[in-house]
């Protein structure tokens, strides 16, 4: 993903208004995948009855949930209740879908926050210093690292990191969330001491690919912008090289890096699957696939219509951010 | 033009920088000489390529290193030679004492940074002043050349201006430490012709306000016409002519300057006292991997004779005010 042409546009509110309505028709594009899914994956009759449920007792629930009626209806129905929050009850437990999920949600976005502040920072820290040594020992070590960071699947990063700090230096807990604090709706692992070092390697196995994005789009942007007659005229201004590289030439390179940090944040959270049951992390993606075995159909939607809306939210608000760090745009 | 006269300011002096590549050495200035006086303007001319841009990056040590380095030579000023100055004694004399302007104002300054911040830089930096008081003496600086409404054109970014307040902002932000000396480098090349006089003008103001010396690069003899006081032609790295201005325009020796004063439409039909048609010099600039032996414009003189690919002749004084590298005018 490299950085987007950014349209023109004359006022900076008519362009977040372009960019909600495209949100929504994504959203309904989502959400009729979503109807799909329900109504045509394993037979939502059987689920909701049981499996010793007699002839009759099927009809009843086929009527009483409305899955008699024509399928366009049906649709109207879902829509309604998905803009109400109301997505039905988990299969398994019984328990509000939208309830279920929103409870894994704080543990999910703490994930995904502290995995997004280690990959920026650590990553445009690394990118700064190969592209001010590219030839250093240092930096061949961080380039040939970055490409690991890539290729590698994340599962394997989680297993490495699990069995050098948990198991063999014994330093870091290789499970679960640790002591959590609640903080009126949210309960929050980040305010105690247990909580951080529970994070700590979810958080890096979850960064490391970013983190090598970001590397490299840092030394990227470094190389060019440091070849730009403005970095010219701060060297000819007697201008030390932190303050040419950290002020002049970094500000440059951060608009875009920032801008690709923020869209990767509401992947982070849509694509934390597969760290959080690797460390059995109690967040929406374990929840997801404990689901996804269990065809508790009402969770898997949720999941799916939240995280989109969660996304699509999180683009807007990188437009925003983007048009903020950039005077250009600001004007224009 | 003697090298002892106590109103040289800087003094370069057989310098020699070189540009390491695959492809070989080249050497894009190979032992030029010549000297800036207090409060003169001293026009620098020659075509694309020629060296102009890499002498004033030698003076400020900016050359790009890799790959190039200036190997040979001195540069006096103010009794030190400036190419054994270490980088932080360099940053002293950068911006503060010896000062530089881009051809590109339209890339020349931050593109992130508003006026007013890039102008405080060179307050904050070399006169230690507070941010507040830094922004006040921008916002003179900024009317000194003529910006109209400074005060409010300090809070803008660059791309709000045009090209040509862009350039006096770049004038003002050069000028505003009083350097000793300003090196523009083709400082009106990319702006409108009406602006261009304007610039220009400026300048030579600015010039007689603050005492500067003047390196004013260009590859337009009308410039130098206009605003020089004396002219060092340049070709293949080399001054092949140096002379007053009005004494090279009546009484030109090199044939090479004779090439650019016939290609310089008004200026070539005055010097050659009729109307005659334009004429560009033939052929190309020679490459500077492969340069003849003997005098370097040998291939495109119409006057060469059997000597010329032989030897090479050396700067020679004509008489007070005039020296040429050419074997018509050197007794051999
Ligand atoms: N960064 C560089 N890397 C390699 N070679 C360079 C570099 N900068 C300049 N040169 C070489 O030095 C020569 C002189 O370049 P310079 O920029 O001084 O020319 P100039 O006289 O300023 O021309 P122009 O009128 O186009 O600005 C060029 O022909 C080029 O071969
Ligand atoms: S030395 Fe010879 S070739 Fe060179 S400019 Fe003079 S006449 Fe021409
Ligand atoms: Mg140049």
């Amino acid at each position: 993903m490299g950085p987007r042409e950014r349209p023109q546009f004359t006022t900076m509110a008519s362009y977040i208004l372009r960019r909600v309505l495209q949100g929504l028709l994504v959203l309904l594009a989502v959400s009729f995948v979503c109807f799909c899914l329900f109504r045509y994956t394993g037979d939502p009759v059987l689920m909701l009855a049981g499996k010793y449920a007699t002839q009759e007792e099927r009809e009843m629930v086929r009527h009483a949930y409305g899955l008699d009626q024509p399928t366009h209806i049906q649709y109207i129905k879902f829509l309604g209740g998905a803009l109400k929050g109301e997505f039905g009850k988990s299969y398994v437990s019984q328990v509000d879908a939208l309830d279920t999920i929103l409870e894994r949600f704080p543990a999910t976005f703490e994930l995904a926050l502290v995995a997004i502040l280690i990959s920026f920072a650590v990553g445009v820290g690394m990118g700064i210093v190969v592209s001010i040594w590219p030839k250093g020992c240092v930096s061949r070590i961080l380039m040939s690292g970055s490409l690991l960071g890539i290729s590698i699947p994340t599962f394997l990063t989680g297993i490495l990191l699990v069995m050098l700090c948990s198991v063999y230096l014994e330093i870091l807990p290789a499970f679960g969330r640790g002591d959590t604090v609640q903080l009126g709706p949210w309960r929050t692992g980040l305010l105690t001491l247990d909580g951080l070092k529970h994070i700590i390697l979810p958080a890096l196995t979850l960064s490391s690919y970013q983190l090598a994005v970001m590397m490299r789009l840092t030394r990227a942007g470094m190389r060019e912008v440091m070849g730009e007659e403005y970095i010219k005229t701060a060297w000819a201004k007697g201008l030390s090289p932190a303050k040419v590289i950290l002020k002049h030439a970094l500000r440059n390179v951060l608009i875009p890096v920032v801008t690709i940090a923020g869209l990767s944040f509401g992947e982070l959270i849509a694509f934390s699957i597969v760290t959080e049951t690797i460390f059995q992390w109690p967040g929406m993606g374990n929840l997801l696939l404990t689901s996804i075995f269990e065809t508790d159909q009402p969770i898997i939607v949720t999941y799916i219509m939240l995280t989109s809306c969660i996304i699509l939210f999180i683009n807007i608000l990188v437009d925003l951010l983007y048009a903020v760090l950039n005077p250009k745009i600001r004007y224009n | 033009m003697s090298i002892d006269d106590k109103n040289v300011i800087l003094e370069i002096d057989g310098l020699q920088t070189y540009f390491y590549s695959s492809e070989g050495v080249a050497k894009a200035v190979d032992g030029a000489s010549f000297s800036l006086s207090k409060g003169k303007v001293l026009g620098v001319v020659g075509e694309s390529g020629c060296g102009k841009s890499v002498t004033a990056q030698s003076v400020m040590r900016l050359v790009p290193s890799p790959p190039g380095k200036i190997v040979g030579g001195r540069i006096m000023f103010d009794g030190k030679d400036l190419t054994k100055l270490s980088m932080a004694e360099m940053r002293h004399v950068r911006g503060d004492r010896i000062s530089m302007i881009f051809q590109e104002p339209m890339t020349s300054l931050n593109p992130v940074f508003t006026i007013g911040d890039q102008l405080s830089e060179m307050f904050m930096l070399h006169r230690g002043m507070s941010r507040k008081d830094a922004l006040d003496a921008s916002v003179e600086m900024l009317a000194r050349v003529q910006i109209p409404a400074p005060r409010a054109r300090a809070r803008e970014y660059p791309h709000q201006l045009s090209g040509g307040m862009r350039q006096r902002a770049m004038i003002a932000m050069a000028l505003s430490c009083e350097p000793e000396i300003l090196i523009a480098d083709e400082p009106t090349t990319a702006l409108d012709v009406t602006v261009q006089a304007q610039i220009l003008d400026l300048i030579i103001k600015l010039k007689e306000d603050f005492g500067t010396a003047v390196e004013m690069i260009t590859h337009d003899l009308g410039v130098i016409a206009e605003t020089a006081d004396s002219v060092v032609v340049m070709y293949a790295g080399r001054v092949v002519e140096q002379a007053d201005t009005v004494e090279l325009f009546e009484n030109t020796l090199h044939p090479y300057t004779r090439g650019l004063l016939d290609s310089t439409p008004i200026l070539g039909r005055r010097t050659a006292g009729k109307f005659e048609k334009l004429n560009e010099i033939k052929g190309m600039v020679p490459s500077l991997y492969s340069l003849p032996k003997g005098c370097k414009f040998q291939e495109r003189c119409p006057k060469a004779m059997p000597i010329c690919s032989e030897r090479e002749p050396q700067l020679t004084e004509i008489n007070d005010s005039h020296a040429v590298r050419c074997w018509l005018h050197i007794p051999h």
